[in-house]
């Protein structure tokens, strides 16, 4: 058996993204925050309701660009940790009647924790392996929540029903629309801490890790400690978007979390721009409303026009969003030039 | 004498006061909720129509087609029926969506039919708090009868556990010393037939069922559990699967020559669906139960209900298979809400809609089994509770016996 | 003891199963380095084209050549048109490629051939196989279809300047090319020779689980399990980690109290897992060795 020698000098699954280019400019974002602080007003309770999917889906999306456009672990299991902070929150509440604003951080921490410990022995595997044990993660999960060990907890197949919260202080608002505005308090925390991350010296040895694993541990590196904070750290933030993905939905039973929704959190990466977290919402925007699309344009073939208008993009753009967002900085440099 | 004065005032009071009262009547007599109007109704419903239960979607197909041909024929009352239905690919965050869509955004008078269990539970607290009728839930599970608690949401199709009951009923009478090995999909259709097996059985239960596998829907084949549930020495088989598997269990108790008694639960009793891919010499003598007629079966081919079906499928569901039973409960379940909608007559609110559904009495749809009828009342939310018992022989299912109630006491 | 056999027996033919889609893994391994999520949806599809051809009164053996030749060439147009566009695009947009195709076949087998469940002919008959109740003719004859595929595999990439040259190809392109292998061809190849692959497997496993269009699912995923244990870069590997997913998921079933039966999939892969922490390259792969 002769070992296969592999010559790493090529880019590796993700490519490397300077640091100024994580972000936003100063300007959009806030015209981005200011959208989302008032577009809600002016809506239908739907689609805030959407809207605040969109926020927690861009979370979860969030997450895993962390991990995988970070750290360059590849995962095709963070429906796993979403579902463990889902039931998290809703066994809390429904059982021990906890206030929903202190089931995330618990979510959060617990989260975070089976993050750190499933990091641990994957840091033996990269690529494919590792996919293939975050994606059996994924599938596995369903089946450990029907488990009847746990039911009494969990509900079983049967799942829980979760009460949402109304607004505090008898502040005039929908139910809906005092969800959008927390769920939107917390997205901004946690967008605010991952950039920091991601610029502080962690995040550097994130991003020298992904894209060099070997050199970075040459250099002192602590590689197996910055891998799995870097699984923990998305783990407990998927798990604080399942958290509210659960209140807002109002719903949890173990087909919810199955690995079509680690797959839509993967395609979402991949189209927002893997690595770039503000694209984190444009993939969320993608796995919500285009398969809604295909189902207008075709009932019977909903799926195939999805695939469609998804190669569409990834033939259009294949860097994501982030693509798009440096076509527009070229353009509108050249325009003020001129 | 009233002056001349007074006369005018008097004739002009009577007046206003009997064309107030004239056109109070009137306005009486028709009564809106959002989403019914003179010249329509809108009707929600949400299928799976794609993900692992997409097999179901062509009921939602079959109800559009039934829609099409009461609109074509003049509508109900002279309203058209607006059917919109949603893909929830059978996961319930997905269903929560649309079921919101449907409400708020294109604000539809009833969500019927929305299919799953899981879907159903997720959306069932909303549609009640939100006082939308969830009528006539494609789903067997035995919590949709329960009008104290979600009076807004009605089943339609016999429980699984009254189905269930009945199998024991007869096991209890035909084979009291049996030993029955069941095969169940661990999912809420699984766990509902068993629960409801065991209470029909009562005490005997632990002593008859001596052998109890379960299988996920992710499995390939369910090959090894027929295996391992032979060895159990089990002399009764009871299938508790949905339509591939049951058919991969009859295909594979013939295979190793194992010939227990053979129950297969409704769903999986299709001819088309599942008998002829698994072989019809392989299933003789097999026993199940039903409550509506098969449409491969050709004693009801004269059958002036099915012939009725029959001619609706060549109209207007020409893609329709006549042998899927989805399609037959499609037409059926479109055919209850037609007539509901009929007694509602003028007055479509949401809260007479569920009125009258629950004020059917000895309806017979085309395709329900002779002797079975839909009946329903203020405290009884499960139209259908009747099922026939019938045997496969040759070709087809023959029934046997009476028309066994299946009734579950709450 | 004879239900330990028969369970070993029959986690041999659910293997055979699991084997069978392992290799047309493997195989797609050693052209992309990388896993297709639609190799299932490609074996399904090609198993519907067998069975309408066959519906058409196309003979089985005429129908399954038709259908190879048909997988062959429909694997290298799907390369050659949807995934040649993305060979310069970062591999995760080329696994959100193969998602997409996944979609997009399985709900076009849908609208064409519904999603009711048919039957598939087998060449090999139904009867017990050497009289034992647990092994049938069919699934003998499964297990003989694979290990003849491998042997041809094994022969193809061993022995033969087309087989060499792809394996070039995928472990180091650049050389590859310097050296005149036209490494872009070699990738289409390997997508034709993997769909061809698929389609046996799909034509294998159809008369077990019943043909429909969500019947390869559950084995894809065992399949790449099996791969995985195998060691991607070995068929042999693959067929062995076939038979002893299906033979260590029985046994967990059975001897496992309480949980095993509910568990069977979860603690394969978690056995898989372990596994690769032990041997990252799998059981017969070869371990790469990394020069930075």
């Amino acid at each position: 058996m002769s070992a296969v020698e592999e010559v790493v000098t090529e880019a590796p699954a993700v490519e490397a993204v300077p640091k100024r280019a994580m972000t936003l400019g100063n300007g959009t974002s806030l015209v981005m925050l200011a959208l989302f602080l008032v577009v809600p007003l002016l809506v239908k309770n739907f689609i805030i309701f959407q809207l605040t999917m969109l926020l927690i889906y861009g979370l979860a999306v969030l997450a895993l660009n962390i991990l995988t456009g970070g750290s360059g672990q590849f995962s095709l299991g963070q429906s796993a940790f979403y579902a463990v902070g889902a039931y998290t929150s809703a066994i809390l509440m429904e059982h021990a009647g906890m206030n929903y604003a202190l089931t995330l951080p618990i979510a959060g921490v617990i989260c975070f924790g089976f993050g750190f410990l499933f990091g641990q022995p994957a840091l033996r595997l990269s690529g494919v392996y590792l996919a293939l044990a975050t994606f059996a993660l994924a599938t596995a999960m369903p089946q450990l929540l029907k488990l009847g060990y746990f039911e009494h907890w969990t509900g079983g197949v049967q799942g829980l029903v979760v009460t949402k919260p109304d607004a505090p202080f008898d502040l005039p608002m929908s139910q809906d629309m005092w969800l959008y505005y927390f769920t939107l308090a917390v997205t901004i925390a946690i967008y605010i801490f991952s950039v920091n991350l991601l610029r502080s010296r962690s995040g550097r040895a994130f991003m020298a890790i992904r894209d060099n694993e070997i050199a970075a541990s040459a250099m002192g590196i602590d590689v197996a400690l910055y891998k799995t904070l870097a699984f923990g750290v998305s783990a407990g933030i998927t798990g604080v978007a399942g958290g509210l993905g659960a209140i807002a939905v109002q719903f949890v039973a173990p087909d919810s979390y199955t690995i079509a929704l680690a797959i839509s959190l993967f395609l979402g990466m991949v189209v927002g721009g893997v690595g770039w977290l503000p694209g984190s919402i444009v993939g969320s925007a993608f796995i919500i409303f285009v398969p809604n699309i295909a189902e207008g344009i075709s009932k019977g073939l909903s799926g195939a026009v999805f695939g469609v208008l998804l190669f569409l993009v990834i033939f259009l753009v294949p860097h994501g969003a982030r693509q798009v967002a440096i076509i527009a900085q070229h353009l509108i440099g050249k325009a003020k030039k001129n | 004498m009233l002056s001349k004065q007074q006369l005018r005032i008097a004739a002009f009071s009577t007046a206003v006061i009997a064309f107030a009262a004239t056109s109070g009547a009137a306005l009486a007599q028709k009564k809106y909720d959002t989403g019914a109007t003179d010249a329509e109704i809108k009707i929600g419903n949400i299928m799976p129509y794609s993900g692992p239960a997409s097999a179901y979607g062509v009921i939602g197909k079959t109800e559009q087609a039934y829609f099409n041909k009461i609109n074509a024929e003049g509508g109900i009352n002279g309203r058209k029926i607006n059917f919109i239905s949603y893909d929830d690919g059978y996961s319930p965050p997905k269903a929560v969506e649309q079921a919101r869509k449907l409400v708020e955004s294109d604000e539809v008078l009833v969500v019927f039919n929305p299919l799953g269990t899981p879907s159903n539970s997720a959306i069932q607290k909303y549609l009640n708090a939100k006082k939308v009728p969830q009528l006539f839930v494609a789903t067997g599970a035995t919590k949709w009868n329960d009008p104290k608690n979600f009076p807004w949401t009605m089943g339609w199709q016999p429980s699984y556990q009254s189905e269930a009951r009945i199998y024991a009923k007869y096991l209890l009478k035909e084979k009291p010393d049996g030993k029955i090995a069941v095969l169940y999909q661990n999912d809420d259709f699984g766990k509902d037939y068993l629960k409801g097996l065991k209470d029909g059985l009562g005490a005997k239960a632990a002593s008859m069922i001596i052998a109890e596998e379960s299988y996920e829907t992710t499995e390939p084949t369910i090959d090894n559990h027929i295996v391992k549930l032979k060895a159990s020495g089990a002399d009764v088989f009871f299938s508790v699967t949905t339509p591939k598997f049951a058919a991969q269990a009859i295909k594979k108790l013939a295979e190793i020559q194992w010939q227990p008694m053979h129950l297969v639960v409704n769903v999986s009793a299709s001819v088309g669906g599942v008998i002829k891919p698994a072989g019809f010499e392989n299933s003789q003598g097999i026993l199940s139960a039903a409550y509506a007629k098969d449409g491969a079966d050709s004693q009801w081919d004269n059958d002036p209900g099915m012939k009725k079906f029959f001619a609706f499928l060549e109209k207007y569901y020409p893609d329709g298979n006549k042998l899927d039973g989805s399609v037959v409960y499609g037409y059926g379940v479109a055919q209850t809400l037609a007539k509901v909608i009929e007694m509602c007559g003028d007055d479509l609110t949401r809260a007479n809609v569920m009125k009258q559904a629950a004020s059917l009495k000895d309806f017979t749809p085309d395709t329900l089994l002779p002797g079975v009828t839909i009946n329903t009342s203020a405290t009884d939310f499960a139209p259908i509770e009747q099922l026939q018992m019938m045997r496969f022989k040759g070709e087809k299912w023959e029934l046997f016996g009476d028309i066994i109630s299946g009734e579950v006491s709450n | 003891m004879e239900l330990f056999t028969n369970q070993i027996l029959a986690g041999i033919s659910t293997g055979a199963i699991y084997a069978c889609m392992a290799l047309a893994v493997v195989m797609i391994y050693q052209a992309i380095d990388h896993l297709n999520f639609a190799q299932g949806e490609m074996a399904m599809f090609s198993t519907f084209v067998s069975w309408q051809l066959m519906q058409w009164g196309v003979p089985y053996w005429g129908a399954f050549v038709l259908t190879l030749v048909f997988s062959f060439a429909g694997g290298i147009a799907i390369e050659r048109l949807l995934f040649k566009p993305l060979a310069k695009a970062p591999i995760l947009t080329n696994v959100a490629g193969f998602i997409a195709l996944y979609s997009i076949i399985n709900s076009v087998a849908g609208l064409i051939w519904d999603f009711t469940i048919k039957q598939y002919p087998t060449p090999f008959g139904s009867h017990p196989f050497l009289g034992s109740q647990l092994i049938s003719t069919h699934q003998a004859g499964m297990i003989g279809i694979t290990l003849i595929l491998l042997l041809l595999l094994f022969f193809f990439f061993r022995f033969t300047r087309m087989g060499l040259a792809m394996r070039a190809a995928a472990s180091l392109p650049e050389s590859a090319r310097l050296v005149g292998i036209n490494t872009s061809w070699m990738i289409a190849l390997g997508w034709g020779m993997a769909a061809a692959i698929g389609s046996i497997a799909g034509m294998m496993i159809a008369p077990v689980v019943f043909l429909e269009p969500n019947m390869m699912l559950g084995v894809l995923i065992y399949g790449f399990a099996a791969a995985v244990l195998g060691g991607l870069t070995s068929p042999f590997g693959a067929v062995v980690g076939g038979f002893l997913v299906g033979i260590f998921e029985n046994l967990v079933g059975t001897y496992i109290p309480g949980v095993g039966n509910e568990l069977k999939l979860p603690i394969a892969l978690a056995l898989i897992i372990t596994v690769l922490v032990v041997k990252p390259a799998g059981l017969f792969g070869r371990p790469i060795v990394k020069r930075v």
